[in-house]
């Protein structure tokens, strides 16, 4: 038996490959130096910052500094809109984001309402439409709609973002029947993003088939992040495994009698 | 007690939903402060992460029409007063934005001629070059007023009510203005239709009986959640000080009893801002960092021309409406009076050094113009 573990798949969002399934989020971190630890020891390609937290005037502001404290030559980095309100805040921020020298990707993240950080479907679809328009990369962050997943790629996101369980929750895949949905039908990447709070919860979306999960919150205030990184990496790369070495259908019910049909047996 | 604690709600618009229940068993409950203390810290960590947003008061003026007991700008208190120009409260943001702030709030008392809605937006529009976020603490005003604030680019409002409790209210605001409770009761509301992303509600604890008052606070703010659904609610407890006019608090509220009401908040409101300034001292801030507070103050000056002495040539007293020059004797130690005296003098750069040694990590930008521009 050969020792060597193979590579899990890579996979793209446009056009660009990727061999992690794990992105990573930069807020909520004790300090500047745990972030880029975790990042490290995460092994992800992407990682989002909030665009709130950054300079956008171009003066390199040494009090909003983040994007300078990552490695932009090793990660990819995903403006995130958070803040907007609706579709032109939104649209704003992206085309700020690319004046101040970001790649013309974003993570699109509306959510009018303070406490749950619940998505707007519509003012989303909106920003989806005009931001195609202007070649970006769009990756929108929804709530666990499959009609709206497709929606939403039929006007050009790149990928589709369900969320688990609100922001910060740690409450792992709440919308699973519905993720489970959008992954049958999509033609697009699908990263599971918010409410993962364990790496068992991303092996889950990994195992049901989703192409990626985002983390940050479980990651940020975890005792050690970096350590707690290294955890959802192995979470990530357990669930993609299983996944591709072909999981059994889990049923809900054993089914080794059959008291309707066993007479045809007989 | 008798009635307590439905009758804290009394005369007010709002009712005690399942959130103020809870608040109230948390608050009046059994559970061991420490108990609550881990949960308010659980709750913080999971909804603001290890971080702690900080900003800086400007005041831009010390002159009022109100007579108020326990504040020292009140109208017949003897004080050195003054209205800073609007290029003067620009120097004064360029000091705080080279501190590191990069969010400010604008502070004033109350006095249609000299602090009109159009100086206060002006004054916003002077430091929103400076400051990602601008927050205005002022008297309550009329939505259009309001408009042209947030048009000018501020995106929070810090309005508390004082004291929920109409009668202590009543006998606190002895004349001017802010002796309409309901007027100042409905400004929030007013603020957030007009266009703020921010509101800030608090009590002054030390008016009345801070235990319905805390309640009543609970309701506001659940009340708030659910017609200003998209504003982002922060609330504070803001202990009466020693000020100009000497008053003292009619009822005290123990370091014990100041932290469990900040958990209680914490937990029942688990995604709204807590905000603790200056007015605790520097042992009790760096204990309650972790337990549910958000943001801080720090360096703070409560007087305007504060932080650079700008403005004081104009230095004044104000007696039955009429400028009084001051004595020259006075002159020597010219500087506005305050509204009251800080207790926890760190700089930021102290603050800054005392959240990292505990785990957390200083935000100076966390909201950005474009934004809403």
């Amino acid at each position: 038996m050969s020792s060597k573990v193979q590579e899990t798949e890579s996979w793209k969002i446009g056009d660009r490959k990727f061999q992690s399934r794990l992105l990573v989020g930069t807020g909520k971190f004790p300090s500047v130096s745990a972030m880029q630890s975790a990042l490290e020891s995460s092994g992800t390609e992407i990682v989002t910052v909030a665009l709130r937290r950054v300079d956008l005037s171009g003066h390199k502001d040494p009090q909003a500094d983040m994007l300078e404290e990552i490695d932009r030559d090793k990660y990819l980095v995903l403006a995130n809109t958070s803040g907007a309100m609706n579709a032109e805040e939104a649209v704003r921020l992206a085309r700020l984001a690319v004046a101040a020298g970001l790649p013309k990707w974003v993570k699109l993240e509306i959510h009018p309402d303070p406490r749950y950080l619940l998505p707007d479907p519509i003012e989303t679809l909106k920003a989806t439409e005009i931001l195609a328009k202007e070649g970006f990369t769009i990756l929108p962050y929804i709530n666990a709609d499959p009609v709206l997943a497709k929606r939403l790629e039929e006007a050009g996101a790149a990928t589709v973002m369900p969320l688990g369980a609100p922001i910060g929750s740690n409450r792992g895949i709440e919308t699973r029947a519905q993720i489970e949905i959008i992954i049958e039908q999509a033609c697009v990447p699908v990263i599971v993003d918010a409410g993962l709070g364990a790496p068992s919860h991303a092996a889950e979306a990994l195992e049901m088939g989703a192409d990626a999960v985002l983390i940050n919150t479980a990651i940020a205030v975890a005792e050690d992040p970096a350590a707690m990184a290294t955890a959802f990496r192995m979470g990530v790369e357990a669930g993609r495994r299983a996944f591709e070495a072909g999981l059994s259908p889990a049923r809900r019910e054993a089914s080794a009698t059959s008291p309707l049909t066993g007479f045809l047996d007989e | 007690m008798s009635g307590w604690p439905g009758s804290a709600l009394e005369g007010l618009p709002f009712g005690r939903t399942n959130t103020v229940a809870k608040f109230e068993d948390l608050m009046f409950g059994t559970t061991r402060l420490e108990e609550l203390a881990e949960q308010a810290r659980a709750e913080t960590r999971k909804n603001f992460g290890k971080t702690m947003r900080l900003f800086a008061p400007l005041y831009l003026s010390n002159e009022c029409v109100n007579t108020c007991k326990y504040c020292g700008f009140s109208k017949d208190n003897p004080i050195r007063r003054v209205t800073l120009r609007p290029e003067e409260v620009e120097k004064e943001a360029r000091h705080l934005a080279q501190t590191g702030f990069r969010s400010v709030l604008l502070v004033s008392g109350e006095h249609p001629r000299e602090v009109p809605a159009g100086y206060i937006a002006e004054c916003v529009k002077r430091s929103v070059s400076l400051f990602p976020s601008v927050a205005i603490e002022v008297a309550p005003l009329e939505t259009s007023e309001y408009r042209e604030i947030v048009e000018a680019g501020a995106e929070g409002l810090v309005l508390y009510q004082e004291s929920y409790d109409r009668a202590a209210y009543a006998e606190m605001h002895v004349s001017g203005p802010k002796r309409n409770f309901d007027e100042r009761l409905g400004g929030p509301e007013r603020g957030y239709a007009a266009g703020f992303r921010r509101i800030g509600l608090g009590v002054l604890v030390g008016l009345a009986d801070w235990r319905r008052e805390l309640v009543a606070l609970a309701a506001h703010v659940s009340h708030l959640m659910k017609v200003c659904w998209r504003a982002q609610i922060t609330v504070a407890l803001p202990r009466l000080r020693p000020a100009a006019g000497g008053f003292q608090p009619r009822v005290a509220m123990s370091d014990r009893d100041f932290a469990r009401a900040l958990c209680a908040f914490r937990i029942a409101f688990p995604q709204a801002g807590i905000v603790l300034s200056t007015r605790e001292p520097e042992k009790l801030r760096n204990g309650l960092m972790e337990l549910g507070v958000t943001m801080m103050s720090a360096g703070s000056e409560t007087e305007p021309g504060g932080y650079t002495g700008v403005g004081k040539e104009r230095l004044h007293r104000t007696v039955r409406g009429r400028e009084v020059a001051l004595e020259s004797s006075e002159w020597e130690r010219a500087e506005a009076t305050e509204q009251f005296e800080i207790s926890d003098e760190r700089s930021a750069e102290q603050l800054s050094a005392a959240l990292r040694q505990r785990g957390l990590d200083p935000v100076w930008k966390d909201w950005d113009r474009a934004l809403t521009a």
